[in-house]
C-alpha cells in the first residue's frame, strides 16, 4: 500500500470529514425529527397509547308540575371492551361469554357495535347488574381490555304509568345516527326514542364527558386515567304541566280490564294534566336494551299495548261530534237552542229510500237541540246536518280543528282523519253530487270519514268549555297559545254547557256518572260502532269528552275505552278521573259491572 | 516475552467504555416495560453487563499481543472462521425473530455465538494482510483478484444464511480498507459502480443517467480495454440482474424495501417498525420522556427495543440531548481511529485499525439510519448498545487490538481532529 505519511496524513482527512459529515448529517436528521416534527409525532404517540372512554352524561330530570320526580337517573353499570378489531372483540366475547351470561344475540349486537364506532370503547352491557360487575371485577386480570363503568341510568319512578307521555331512552340507531339532527352524536350515546324524551332531546341531553385509559400495543389496558378527566355536563331539566298525582290515578282507573286512553287538560290555558294509553309498559326495561322476551310479549300482545291509544289512535269520534254539528248550527243560524226539528224522532228518520236508525230504537219523540244533545238524538241531529249540508260540515269541521293535529309536544301525535274539503268525496269514492246527501247525515252524527284522536276532541272541548277557543295542549310548561274556533256568543255557550250538563243528569246518557259535592259534569258520550282490530270483531267504542265544574271548567277529560260498550262506561271513568282533581268523589263505582 | 507497558490510548478507551455503560444503561431500561415480556429481556442488561467485562478482559488479552502475532495468525483464524460458516448451514441454529437464519454456532445446546461477528475481525485482519503485502495499492481490476476473494467468500456465505445486514458491513470494510490502502478513488468509484448500478434499477431514468457517467468516467479513466468492457457489461447485468435478485429475496425483505420507500404501504406490519420508531424518537423532543419512561417501549409499540431499535429508546427517553451526546461518542471514537491508523507503526496494523473503523461506522450508520427510515431495515446492531454478547465481545477485541496497534505506532498531535 501507498504508505507515504503525506499520501496517509491526505486519506485521513478525508475520512475524518466523512466521518464527521455523516454524524453531523444524522444529527441534522435527528433534529428534523424531534425537534422540528415534534408535535406530530407527539401527538401520534399520545394516539397511540391513550383511548378516549366517553363518560355518559346524566340526562336531564323531568318533573310534574308539583315538582315531583317523573322521570330521573340513578346509578348504573356499563361493560365495554377496547378493541383492536373485530377479531379480538369476538375472542373476548367468546371468553367472557365463559365468564357471565352473553346471549349470541347480544353478542351480535356488540360486534354491530363496534362496526360502527370502532374507535370508542363498544358496548357489550349496558346495564350491568351488580352481581355480573362483581364477577367481572373478579376476573379482572383475565380480560385486560375490559372497561367497567357506573354511568347514570335512566330511571321511571312510575314507570308504565307515565309511559304514554315520557317514552323513553335508549341507544341512537345507525338511521338515527344519520340524521342531521343527530350530527353531533357518536354511536353509542343514549337518546330519547319517544314522548317527552324525544321531543325533548336537544335540551335533556348532557354533554359527555371523557377519560383517557393506557393502552399498550395490544390494547390491553395497562392503567386507567392517562390524562385530565373531563366532566360530563347535566343537562337541564324538563318541567311539565303533568300533575302526577291525577296520572297515577288515571292509570290506575284503567287498571288491567279497560283499554283506551284518556287525556286531561285545563281548558283555559291548555296545560295538559295527565295523558295515558292503557295498557301501558315498564319503560325501564327499554333502558339499557329490552329482552327479546319482552319486546316480544307486548308485540304478540291483542291490547297493542304498543300503540298509545291518546295519541296515536285514530277512532270514529261518534256522538261527541255532535257538539261540532251544534256549534255549526248555532253559528249558521240553521238551529237554536229551542229548535226543534221538522221530524220528531220515532226510532228512525227515512231518507233516501232508507231508514237511519238513532240509538234509541224507542224513539226521543220531539226534542230541542238541548235535549238533543243530552239524549243524543241521532234523528234530531240527521235532521240538522242535512239542513247545514255536507259542504257547511266539511268546512266547519275544517274551521275547528277536526283536519289537523292539536299540536302537542309529543312526536307520537296523528293526524286526524277528515275530508278536508268536498272534493275529497269526488277522489275518494268517484264524483257525483254530495251536499245533502247520506254522507252529511253520517258526518253530522260522528261516523263516516271522520276519525278523532282522543287528544283532539279534548282539545275541541277546551273551547266548549270556555269562550270558544281552544288551548294548544302542552305538556312542557310554557305560554299558553289558543285559537279561536267558533264564534258564538257567551250566551250560545253557556247554553251548550248546560245543555252538556243534561247529559250527566236524570234522562241524560251518561246519568250514571254524576259527580257529587254540588259539582255538575258537562260532556258528551259517543258510542262508535267499529270494527275493532284489538278484538277482531265487531265492537263499540265507548267514548266521553267533557268538563266540569259546568259554570267555570277547570278540567276537560276524554276518555276513549276500545270495544268498552256505551258511552256511558267511558262517562264513569272520565267522572272519576275529574272527581279526582276537584276533589269530589264520583257517584258511582266506576269499576263496570260486566 | 518480558512483561511489558502497554500505553494505553485513554481517549479511545474512555469514549469506548463510557459507550458501553450507556449502552447496558438503555439495554436496562429496554427491559423496563409495563406489559409482561419475556425475562431474558427484562435481565438483558445483567448479560450484557458480564459480556462487557469479558469483553474488558478479552481486550486486555488482546493489547498484550504484539501486532506480528496477529498478521501471523491472520491466516489460520481466517480459514477457521471460514470453516465455521461452511459448517453453520448444518450446524446452525436461528435465534429470537429471525429463526430461519442460521447465524448461531450452537455445541451441545449451548449458543456459543455467531461465527459472522468473529469474521469481521479475522476478515479485516486476513484483508490487511493481503493489503500490505504488496508494495503498491491496487492499480487494476486484476490487482484486486485475492483482496475480492478474502472478502467474498465470507461474504457469499453470510450473505447465502441469509444475512443482508452483515453482508453490507464486509463490502463497507473491502471498500474502506481499499481506500486506506491508497487505490485510486477513480477505480474503488468504478468497482463500485455495479452495486450503485443495482440501486438505481429502481428507477430507469436513474439508472439511464448513471451509465452515461459510467461510460464518461471509463473514457476519461482509460482502463485497459477488456476491464472497460467488463465495466460497462457488468452495470448492464446488473440492471438486468436487479429484477430476478428482487423475485430471489424473501417476502420479508422485499417489504422491507418497499416499506423504506414508503412505511405507509403497510402501516400494520412490516411498515409498523419503522413508523412506530420514528414515533418513539420524534417524540422525544429535546430531553426524552426520561430514563426508562418511554411510553412507546413501555407499552410495546416500538419493536426489537433490545436489540435493533435500541436507539430509538435513547432517542425516546433521553431525547435529542441523549441522541447528540451519543452520535458525538461515536464520532469521538471514529476520529480516534483514524488517528490511529494514521499514526500506526506499519501499514499492517493501519489497514488493521481503519477497517475495525469500517465495521463499527457500517454499524452505526446503518442502524442509526434505520431507526429513522433513512434506510431500509436490515437488522444490523448497533456496536456497544444493542444487546448481544458475542458483538459486545468481538467489540472490545477490536478495542483490545486497536490499544495494541495504538502502542505500536507513533505518538504526538497532527492531523485534522485532534484528539
Amino acid at each position: 500500500m501507498s504508505f507515504h505519511p503525506n499520501d496517509v496524513a491526505r486519506r485521513s482527512r478525508a475520512a475524518a470529514w466523512m466521518s464527521a459529515g455523516l454524524i453531523v448529517f444524522l444529527v441534522g436528521a435527528f433534529f428534523r425529527t424531534q425537534i422540528l416534527r415534534n408535535q406530530q409525532w407527539v401527538l401520534q404517540s399520545e394516539e397511540n397509547r391513550l383511548r378516549e372512554v366517553p363518560i355518559a352524561a346524566p340526562r336531564g330530570m323531568i318533573f310534574d308540575r308539583k315538582g315531583k320526580i317523573i322521570a330521573e337517573n340513578v346509578v348504573g353499570y356499563t361493560v365495554s371492551v377496547l378493541a383492536q378489531s373485530e377479531d379480538s372483540l369476538r375472542s373476548t366475547l367468546k371468553r367472557l361469554s365463559g365468564t357471565i351470561q352473553l346471549t349470541p344475540p347480544q353478542q351480535e349486537q356488540a360486534v354491530r357495535r363496534y362496526r360502527r364506532a370502532p374507535t370508542r370503547p363498544t358496548a357489550i352491557l349496558n346495564d350491568a347488574s351488580f352481581d355480573v360487575v362483581s364477577v367481572l371485577e373478579e376476573h379482572r386480570v383475565d380480560f385486560p381490555s375490559l372497561i367497567i363503568m357506573s354511568a347514570p341510568k335512566r330511571f321511571y319512578p312510575d314507570g308504565p304509568a307515565v309511559l304514554p307521555f315520557v317514552g323513553f331512552v335508549n341507544e341512537i340507531n345507525e338511521t338515527e345516527l344519520s340524521q342531521p339532527q343527530f350530527s353531533g352524536y357518536k354511536a353509542g350515546q343514549i337518546i330519547g326514542k319517544q314522548g317527552l324524551e324525544k321531543e325533548y332531546e336537544s335540551v335533556l341531553h348532557g354533554r359527555e364527558g371523557s377519560r383517557f385509559v393506557e393502552v399498550d400495543a395490544r390494547g390491553r389496558i395497562v392503567r386507567e386515567q392517562g390524562a385530565q378527566e373531563k366532566k360530563p355536563a347535566q343537562a337541564g331539566s324538563l318541567q311539565t304541566n303533568i300533575d302526577l298525582d291525577l296520572q297515577l290515578y288515571m292509570a290506575n282507573v284503567f287498571a288491567d280490564s279497560l283499554v283506551g286512553g284518556a287525556v286531561a287538560m285545563d281548558p283555559n290555558n291548555g296545560e295538559v294534566l295527565a295523558l295515558y294509553s292503557n295498557p301501558s309498559y315498564d319503560p325501564n326495561k327499554f333502558i339499557g336494551g329490552v329482552s327479546v322476551a319482552y319486546y316480544d310479549s307486548l308485540r304478540n300482545n291483542p291490547k297493542r299495548p304498543l300503540y298509545n291509544k291518546a295519541l296515536q289512535g285514530l277512532y270514529p269520534p261518534g256522538s261527541t261530534w255532535k257538539l261540532a254539528t251544534a256549534v255549526m248550527g248555532l253559528e249558521e243560524g240553521v238551529a237554536t237552542m229551542d229548535t226543534h226539528m221538522p221530524q220528531a224522532c220515532n226510532g228512525y228518520y227515512y231518507f233516501g229510500n232508507r231508514a237511519w236508525h238513532c240509538w234509541e230504537k224507542g224513539g226521543h219523540g220531539s226534542l230541542d237541540l238541548t235535549g238533543a244533545i243530552a239524549k243524543s238524538c241521532d234523528v234530531y241531529f240527521y235532521q240538522l246536518g242535512l239542513k247545514l249540508g255536507l259542504s257547511r260540515l266539511v268546512a266547519g269541521g275544517v274551521q275547528l280543528g277536526f283536519a289537523g293535529k292539536a299540536g302537542i309536544d309529543l312526536p307520537e301525535e296523528m293526524k286526524p282523519r277528515f275530508p278536508d274539503k268536498l272534493q275529497y268525496f269526488d277522489e275518494k269514492y268517484g264524483p257525483r253530487n254530495w251536499s245533502g246527501g247520506s254522507m252529511a247525515m253520517n258526518i253530522s252524527i260522528g261516523q263516516g270519514d271522520n276519525s278523532q284522536s282522543i287528544l283532539n276532541m279534548a282539545r275541541f272541548y277546551t273551547a266548549l268549555a270556555t269562550d270558544g277557543t281552544a288551548a294548544k295542549p302542552e305538556i312542557v310548561r310554557r305560554r299558553p297559545e289558543r285559537t279561536k274556533l267558533m264564534t258564538l256568543t257567551p250566551k250560545q255557550l253557556d247554553d251548550l254547557r248546560q245543555a252538556m250538563a243534561g247529559v250527566t243528569q236524570a234522562g241524560g246518557t251518561a246519568a250514571s256518572a254524576a259527580l257529587s259535592g254540588g259539582v255538575t259534569l258537562a260532556g258528551k258520550t259517543g258510542t262508535a260502532q267499529v270494527y275493532a282490530l284489538t278484538a277482531s270483531k265487531q265492537c263499540d267504542h265507548a267514548w266521553f269528552v267533557g268538563f266540569a265544574p259546568v259554570e267555570k271548567p277547570r278540567i276537560v277529560v276524554a276518555v276513549m275505552l276500545e270495544c268498552g260498550g256505551h258511552g256511558y262506561l267511558a262517562a264513569r271513568v272520565a267522572s272519576a278521573i275529574i272527581g279526582k282533581y276537584l276533589g269530589v268523589p264520583t257517584m258511582l263505582n266506576i269499576q263496570t259491572e260486566g | 516475552m518480558a512483561r511489558q507497558k502497554v500505553n494505553v490510548d485513554w481517549p479511545l478507551v474512555t469514549a469506548a467504555l463510557i459507550l458501553s455503560l450507556y449502552g447496558i444503561a438503555i439495554v436496562y431500561s429496554a427491559g423496563q416495560t409495563d406489559i409482561p415480556i419475556a425475562g431474558y429481556i427484562r435481565n438483558a442488561w445483567k448479560q450484557q453487563l458480564i459480556w462487557f467485562l469479558l469483553g474488558l478482559g478479552g481486550a486486555y488479552a488482546m493489547s498484550r499481543a504484539s501486532i506480528r502475532m496477529l498478521e501471523w495468525m491472520a491466516i489460520p483464524m481466517y480459514a477457521f472462521t471460514t470453516l465455521l460458516l461452511v459448517l453453520l448451514p448444518f450446524i446452525g441454529k436461528g435465534a429470537g425473530t429471525a429463526a430461519s437464519v442460521k447465524s448461531w454456532l450452537v455445541i451441545g445446546g449451548v449458543r456459543l455465538g455467531q461465527p459472522s461477528e468473529l469474521a469481521k475481525l479475522t476478515v479485516v485482519l486476513m484483508l490487511g494482510k493481503i493489503l500490505a503485502s504488496s508494495k503498491d495499492p491496487p492499480k487494476s481490476f486484476v490487482d484486486l483478484w485475492k483482496p475480492a476473494l478474502v472478502v467474498g467468500v465470507p461474504w457469499l456465505l453470510i450473505m447465502a444464511q441469509p444475512d443482508l445486514g452483515t453482508g453490507i458491513v464486509f463490502v463497507g470494510i473491502f471498500f474502506a480498507m481499499l481506500f486506506w490502502s491508497g487505490i485510486s478513488w477513480r477505480l474503488l468509484l468504478l468497482l463500485a459502480s455495479p452495486v450503485v448500478s443495482l440501486i438505481l434499477t429502481v428507477s430507469t431514468k436513474l439508472w439511464g443517467a448513471w451509465f452515461l457517467l459510467l461510460l464518461a468516467l471509463v473514457i476519461w479513466y482509460k482502463p485497459y480495454l477488456w476491464e472497460g468492457v467488463f465495466l460497462v457489461a457488468a452495470n448492464v447485468v446488473m440492471g438486468v440482474l436487479a429484477p430476478i435478485l428482487w423475485e430471489r429475496l424473501e417476502p420479508y425483505q422485499q417489504n422491507r424495501l418497499r416499506v423504506f420507500l414508503d412505511p405507509s404501504v403497510d402501516p400494520r406490519r412490516s411498515g409498523y417498525h419503522v413508523i412506530q420508531s420514528q414515533v418513539a424518537i420524534g417524540s422525544g423532543g429535546w430531553f426524552g420522556k426520561g430514563y426508562t419512561q418511554g411510553t412507546q417501549k413501555r407499552l410495546a409499540f416500538l419493536p426489537e427495543q433490545h436489540t435493533d431499535f435500541i436507539f430509538s429508546v435513547l432517542g425516546e427517553e433521553l431525547g435529542f440531548l441523549g441522541v447528540v451526546v451519543a452520535l458525538m461518542l461515536f464520532l469521538t471514537l471514529f476520529l480516534r481511529i483514524i488517528k490511529i491508523s494514521e499514526r500506526a507503526n506499519d501499514s499492517f496494523s493501519s489497514l488493521v485499525a481503519f477497517g475495525l473503523l469500517a465495521s463499527w461506522f457500517v454499524h452505526v450508520i446503518v442502524n442509526v439510519s434505520m431507526t429513522l427510515n433513512l434506510m431500509p431495515i436490515t437488522g444490523i446492531p448497533l456496536p456497544f448498545f444493542s444487546y448481544g454478547g458475542s458483538f459486545m465481545l468481538a467489540s472490545w477485541l477490536a478495542v483490545g487490538i486497536l490499544v495494541r496497534v495504538a502502542h505500536e505506532g507513533r505518538g504526538g498531535k497532527h492531523g485534522p481532529f485532534a484528539i
